[in-house]
């Protein structure tokens, strides 16, 4: 079934009802696996590309990269672009958590020396709220709700939660245009007034790190990372507000998909076509989802700045961010296929946007290279740094890995592993952990995930993204 | 058993059954909240009024777990106890008028479970089977 069509580059030739191809980005084993499950599980990321790939309007090919798995509709590390005018906007292509992404901040102190870890993890624990039911301590009102989906984390820089000179760091500037709030229910933005600044549970984290090796000195250096540093990670998204806008337009797109008469592969691929009243109104609240995601990152950063001030006097202004972005997205970009310059829409669920050196999009201080793209791994092994490649921009939409792709289901992990044996394991090899469910750390568990080294080497070996520096975990805060 | 959990790589595939579809509902619903507290944990204190409505049965089940989901984050509640009374319109669309039971989340109390994100279509089906109904739906973590 599959043709290899690179070094790690796997094709599915278009039968049956697909446009396009379907092409995998992983190793040989990855792809036997994807096929085993395709024939033996209710539930295949194979069987969902295939899907994807007979969505009106879809433009080049579907894409999975490695660290893809079964979503709900939309295969988890997919990616698929469709064309403005005759394509669709699917809302399984982003999912419940909009822009849900990973922000780096950048410590002026080595790992060594931040010293004594457990008294940092309380710390941190104590500072960020996390896990189900957490409430942040902004305080808002509904127009200024309205401000924070328009303005993203400039907003939040507005009300001293950050500086500045974290904006241009972030995609897009921390603000996605086209964001008008009237798109997006009275509901969601209610849901959303307790929960600015809260990191959330599930996979969330907030990580303190040490740089552990760098593989590409050159980008690590335009990064502004050294082995050896600090570093924090904090992976979160845009919160209940991200959920209620994908469950009202899952419900919206649903029944526009049947009125426009669309030939759907299956329910759960809801959509509406980009040039459709619908679709344009979910690319707006999907602009806000964003905003509201990036303002979260920006909130839980100045907190940690807090927390670094205070244990060992480094201003705010010395926890640099080095990047910040999202791996749940549907956007507007330019790019060139087979030779001409399109207009699309790239979906990327569970993937990051990999712009490459000289990439328009991609901030001043990192064009030369182009920009992080932030792998989250598991809270006992690797986290990486990568960057998009000029053959990544050619034949994968200037997309990204995104994380180490879970291998085992919550129920398994839950079932082979124990919380408090987790946190000792981890305490055991360095590694302060702080979660408020154990139940939510059994499920987290590092062998629940794949081998991220393996993700990011297949990535590599495809060719589309490149590897800048490892970060091994030191301390991990969970919701 | 009244509802269970299915394998599901990234997200949690519930699977819930009933006597009748109003049953179902509420042991869908009972699956929903056990994934994020023990419901043995949740004391009755407090109840909420919901109102829920879909042109099938299956959207119906969705706009149902929906809006307990949202209501959790509005009242700030867990609920473990359901009640439906179903309807239909004129025109074939199923409402349903329910009472959802349960208190305030208090972290020292209630044992809590990853955050359900969403109520997907993914894998959503009700079925009358000969004992009853059954309800499936993927929800996200």
């Amino acid at each position: 079934m599959f043709e290899r069509i690179g070094d790690a580059e796997w094709q599915i030739a278009p039968s049956g009802a697909m446009l396009v191809p379907a092409v995998v980005f992983a190793d040989r084993e990855m792809v036997d696996e994807l096929q085993r499950d395709e024939a033996g599980s209710e539930w295949s990321a194979l069987r969902q590309l295939r899907n994807v790939a007979c969505l009106p309007g879809i433009v080049g090919r579907a894409l999975a990269l490695p660290d893809v798995h079964p979503g709900y509709g939309f295969p988890i590390g997919g990616v698929a672009a469709f064309d403005v005018k005759d394509g669709v906007v699917v809302v399984g292509g982003v999912g419940f958590d909009i822009n849900c992404g990973v922000r780096l901040l950048s410590i002026p102190l080595s790992a060594d020396e931040l010293g004594e870890r457990a008294g940092l993890a309380d710390a941190l624990f104590a500072a960020v709220p996390a896990g189900l039911g957490s409430k942040g301590s902004l305080r808002m009102t509904v127009s200024e709700i309205d401000r924070l989906l328009r303005e993203g984390a400039a907003f939040a820089v507005g009300r001293g939660l950050g500086l500045p000179e974290d904006l241009p760091v972030i995609e897009e500037s921390g603000c996605v245009s086209g964001a008008d709030p009237e798109t997006v229910s009275e509901r969601a933005k209610q849901r959303q007034f307790r929960q600015v600044g809260t990191l959330g549970s599930g996979n969330h984290y907030l990580e303190v790190q040490r740089v552990d090796e760098l593989f590409d000195p050159a980008a690590a250096s335009v990064y502004g990372l050294d082995a050896g540093q600090a570093v924090i990670s904090v992976h979160t998204g845009s919160r209940a507000l991200g959920h209620q806008i994908g469950q009202d337009y899952l419900k919206i797109m649903g029944e526009a998909g049947r009125r426009y008469g669309l030939p759907l592969p299956e329910r759960e691929l809801a959509c509406a076509p980009v040039d459709s009243d619908e679709g344009r109104r979910y690319l707006s609240a999907v602009a806000c989802g964003a905003n509201c995601a990036f303002a979260n990152r920006q909130v839980i950063a100045h907190l940690v700045r807090g927390v670094l001030a205070d244990r060992y006097g480094v201003s705010p202004s010395s926890v640099r961010t080095v990047y910040d972005i999202g791996h749940n997205n549907a956007k507007r970009e330019t790019h060139d296929v087979d030779g001409v310059r399109r207009e699309l829409i790239v979906h990327r669920k569970g993937s990051t946007r990999a712009l490459g050196p000289g990439a328009e999009d991609v901030p001043a201080a990192y064009r030369s290279v182009g920009h992080p793209i932030l792998v989250g791994g598991t809270m006992g092994t690797s986290s990486y740094v990568m960057r998009g490649t000029p053959d990544g921009m050619r034949r994968a939409f200037g997309s990204g890995v995104h994380g180490a792709g879970r291998a085992l289901s919550r129920k398994k992990a839950a079932k082979k592993y124990w919380g408090e044996d987790v946190l000792s394991s981890l305490h055991a090899s360095g590694i302060e952990l702080r979660a408020h469910s154990l139940r939510g750390v059994a499920e987290e568990a590092p062998g629940a995930y794949k081998d991220v080294e393996r993700v990011v080497a297949a990535a590599e070996d495809a060719g589309i993204n490149r590897r800048v520096a490892r970060l091994r975990p030191l301390v991990v805060i969970k919701g | 058993m009244p509802f269970e959990f299915i394998d599901h790589t990234a997200d949690m595939a519930l699977r819930a059954s009933g006597a009748s579809f109003e049953e179902a509902l509420c042991e869908a619903a009972r699956a929903l909240f056990a994934l994020m507290v023990p419901p043995e944990q949740v004391a009755l204190r407090e109840h909420v009024e919901i109102r829920a409505s879909g042109t099938t049965r299956e959207l119906l089940t969705v706009d149902w777990l929906a809006e307990l989901l949202a209501q959790k984050d509005l009242t700030g509640c867990l609920f473990a106890e359901f009640v439906v009374a179903l309807d239909r319109t004129s025109d074939g669309v199923y409402v349903l008028d329910g009472i959802a039971r349960g208190e305030p989340l208090d972290r020292r109390r209630h044992d809590v479970g990853a955050e359900v994100k969403g109520v997907s279509y993914a894998g959503l089906h009700v079925r009358e089977r000969d004992d009853g109904w059954e309800i499936q739906c993927v929800v996200d973590l």
